[in-house]
């Protein structure tokens, strides 16, 4: 056997109280691709901050290509080949994609030329090899979460490390770019580098993985064979939910609704130059719930900027509950009735210090305090009552939203827009990170909102989602609104092929 | 506990100080002159609670000097001219909130940077005082001093004012939707829009606020004796930021409580005096002051590092 480029013994970690890893043990070879599997908190990000040298471990040996190594920081564990996406693009927002990938990847002495021409060419190279369309000189700010998470992909290759790890690189891209990265990921493991690979869509470790561990809890649970010698699957994905969760969890999506009511949110020829939108027209009725699907860029996150006011239509108009309204900020789009949970949890949706009851409440103030005065009981009530209904593993409603591991973080920005009890509910990728158990339970949630009255609009980046949980299906396509299915007909592939189809 | 972990530090240390000097400087208590050295902080008390509240929204304003020594002239000459304390105060108060208006139009709706806001309105009030007044005192009308009272009612007086309003203000911080929103603004500007907060009128309103704050701080000072200097500014906005720094807001905004600035201002405004008293020689002064303030910067710059990892 080859010597492991890493492996980690009964690793520890905890920050203050809080025991995030209580013993992991993992290995990791040449021309493997090890999957990393576990629910929400169960310490996965943390174990990759080990590895990469951005926590300090409290106990345990790390061995980097057979030696044992102490004190790691970030700049030696790269120097050591190994390169990490992280769950959260950690960009440089003001600098171009060129630049970001020139710093990431050059790492000169402090007085070093930049030779710009070489950075940017080397950067159109390692965006054509993962087959991203990007312009190497837009700034990082204005690109969207995907795009940003494309970036980041070029970077791990362009690295040349004999380790990369990826925690949930395809939480937010779509079907397309996801066959992008898994090429990147193939190609890899074919050149001999070890892939560290962190998803909760389990196809993808199926589809991908050769080994997986699974993790609960802070401990490693077992580490299983994905394929027999001769290919055969060894796992079920029973198999794997169970050990990952401890329990049965329903895999199969809730039952669509009856019949929809009145309709609750109507747009006719809405554009707006900003946002890259044209000419869309559609209806969301009460009780309905809309899936938006379409490939990164296609405009849908910014067709929910537009309803709720971020970025005002230029032209055409919304009517809310057969009125016509103007949405021109957050504020009036809240007061509205609208609801916003937005795509990138990090950027815009949790405030990291604030306690995750406060950031629950942020939104409700009105309702929630009627006399002008906060009530802290009633605010902790409303955090203790999401905790439960959600699972969000945290300490307790005075955690603050930093502390939380990413899934739980998306949980709190989806309890923030639950809290209002919105007429209509804006959801842009609501499961994006979130373990199998607390997905089906948000599913569960949404479908039961539905149910109540409320029009609910999705989109959702996961195909099996869109399908499983919509009444109704629209696709996006370079801005536009291309084609609407009735959720019982759609299929995978008259979705993707609506998507793809070339204007 | 944790939470005002550095609200209780700053706390702590100024009473040990306070202890120090019981043991070796019982003089440091006498009545009158320490009823004096604590009036005179007041009116700092006072521009440090607004500067407390710009700095939670992430934003500074440093012409808050220049505001507080217009906002002075001005209410002397109302004074001066005849009218009451009210009708100063009101004068100063109107003052104090329109050029806190300018300063929050031009940050909150021209988006520009505080810094170089405030860095140009406090030149310009202060070259306005300048060629207006140049540099002559004002004599106030008799029965402004001490508010018309007994120097010792005055004082009395001028303390009661300045517990209440940090009481008040903290009150408001902590309870309402309004100081919810400071914060909520402070850390993270993009969430707070997203979550139906309008950022730019919550820092608008905060900077009118400090305006405010300016002009009623100049008249807490002017009452405090007979004539007003038109330099009673000059400095004033550094101590006032010193002291919401040493009490643990943070400059990079949503962090931080008034009770702590309060506890700031009296630790920085203990030092001197206790150096005095403690036969420290005087030239130690500053650079003890700001070694407690590189300290307190200091213990924030390892907070945020731990809350980033
Ligand atoms: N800086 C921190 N301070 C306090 N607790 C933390 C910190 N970082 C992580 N934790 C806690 O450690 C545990 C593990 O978090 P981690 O981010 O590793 O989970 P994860 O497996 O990556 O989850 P997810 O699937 O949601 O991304 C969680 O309970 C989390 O709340
Ligand atoms: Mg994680």
């Amino acid at each position: 056997m080859r010597q492991p480029l890493l492996r980690l013994s009964q690793i520890t970690k905890s920050f203050g109280a809080v025991r995030a890893l209580k013993g992991v043990s993992f290995e990791l070879h040449p021309g493997e691709v090890h999957a990393l599997l576990g629910e929400n908190g169960a310490g996965k990000s943390t174990l990759i901050k080990v590895i990469t040298g951005a926590h300090q471990p409290d106990g345990g040996t790390l061995e980097i290509g057979g030696t044992t190594v102490s004190n790691l920081t970030p700049t030696r564990a790269r120097k050591l080949g190994i390169a990490c996406i992280y769950q959260q693009p950690a960009l440089f927002p003001d600098l171009s994609v060129s630049e970001n990938i020139g710093l990431r990847l050059e790492g000169g002495a402090f007085f070093a030329k930049v030779h710009w021409k070489q950075r940017r060419k080397n950067a159109d190279a390692l965006l054509a090899r993962i087959g991203a369309a990007l312009d190497p000189e837009t700034p990082v700010r204005s690109l969207s979460m995907p795009e940003q998470q494309l970036v980041e992909i070029a970077c791990a290759l362009g690295s040349g490390a004999k380790t990369v790890i990826m925690d949930e690189p395809t939480a937010s891209l779509t079907q397309v770019e996801q066959e992008l990265l898994f090429g990147v990921v193939r190609d890899l493991r074919a050149s001999g580098a070890g892939v560290v690979y962190i998803s909760h869509r389990l196809e993808e470790i199926f589809a991908l993985a050769d080994r997986v561990t699974v993790l609960r809890d802070g401990q490693s649970i077992s580490t299983r064979a994905v394929r027999s010698e001769l290919g055969a699957m060894e796992l079920t994905e029973e198999e794997l939910i169970s050990l990952m969760v401890g329990r049965e969890v329903a895999s199969i999506y809730p039952h669509r609704g009856g019949s929809p009511g009145e309709t609750v949110l109507e747009l006719e020829n809405v554009c707006c130059a900003a946002g890259g939108i044209a000419n869309i027209s559609l209806a969301v009725r009460a009780g309905e719930i809309l899936g938006l699907a379409g490939l990164v860029g296609a405009g849908r996150t910014e067709l929910a900027r537009v309803l709720f006011g971020i970025t005002p239509a230029d032209s055409g108009t919304i009517r809310l509950l057969g009125r016509n309204v103007q949405v021109r900020s957050p504020q009036q789009a809240v007061s509205l009735g609208i609801g916003y949970v937005p795509e990138d949890r990090r950027r815009h949706g949790v405030i990291l210090p604030m306690p995750i009851a406060e950031n629950m409440s942020m939104a409700v103030h009105p309702k929630l305090f009627p006399g002008k005065w906060l009530r802290f009981e009633a605010e902790r009530a409303l955090g203790l009552r999401f905790i439960e209904e959600l699972g969000i593993k945290a300490y307790g409603p005075e955690a603050p939203g930093g502390s939380l591991s990413g899934g739980n973080q998306q949980k709190v920005s989806l309890a923030r827009w639950l809290a209002t009890e919105p007429r209509l509910l804006i959801l842009d990728d609501p499961t994006q990170g979130v373990d199998v158990g607390a997905k089906s339970e948000i599913h569960r949630i949404i479908r039961d909102l539905a149910a109540k009255g409320l029009a609910v609009l999705m989109i959702s980046s996961d195909l099996p989602e869109v399908l499983g949980m919509s009444d109704r299906i629209a696709v996006m396509r370079g801005g536009r609104l291309v084609e609407t299915f009735e959720g019982s007909t759609a299929t995978a592939q008259r979705v993707m092929s609506a998507a793809l189809r070339p204007s | 506990m944790k939470r005002y972990f550095r609200e209780l530090s700053v706390a702590a240390a100024l009473v040990l100080l306070l202890l120090l000097l019981a043991l070796f400087a019982p003089h440091f208590y006498e009545l009158q002159p320490l009823l004096s050295r604590l009036t005179a902080q007041i009116p700092t008390l006072v521009l440090t609670l607004g500067i407390a509240l710009v700095m939670l929204t992430r934003q500074i304003d440093i012409s808050v000097g220049s505001q507080f020594g217009l906002c002075a002239v001005l209410a002397g000459l109302v004074s001066a001219g005849g009218h009451g304390l009210p009708v100063s105060l009101a004068a100063a108060l109107g003052a104090g909130a329109f050029m806190g208006a300018l300063n929050g139009c031009l940050v909150a709706w021209m988006r520009l940077p505080s810094i170089v806001v405030t860095l140009a309105t406090m030149v310009t009030w202060a070259e306005v005082l300048r060629l207006f007044q140049q540099g002559k005192f004002v004599n106030l009308a008799p029965g402004v001093q001490w508010f018309g009272l007994s120097q010792l009612g005055g004082q009395l007086t001028l303390l009661g004012v300045g517990g209440a309003l940090v009481a008040l203000a903290a009150y408001l911080l902590k309870n309402t939707s309004g100081g919810r929103h400071v914060y909520a603004v402070g850390s993270d500007a993009e969430a707070a829009r997203l979550s139906g907060i309008n950022p730019s009128a919550v820092t608008f309103g905060v900077f009118v606020l400090m305006g405010t704050l300016a002009g009623l701080a100049a008249v807490l000072n002017l009452v405090q004796s007979p004539q007003v200097d038109p330099k009673c500014g000059t400095g004033l906005e550094l101590k006032a930021i010193a002291a919401a720094v040493v009490g643990g807001v943070a400059v990079n905004g949503g962090r931080g409580s008034l009770w702590g600035a309060l506890a700031g201002l009296l630790l920085l405004a203990t030092i001197n005096p206790a150096l005095t008293f403690l036969h420290v020689e005087a030239y130690w002064e500053k650079a003890i002051q700001g070694l407690v303030i590189l300290l307190a910067v200091i213990a924030d710059g390892i907070r945020s590092r731990r809350n980033l990892n």
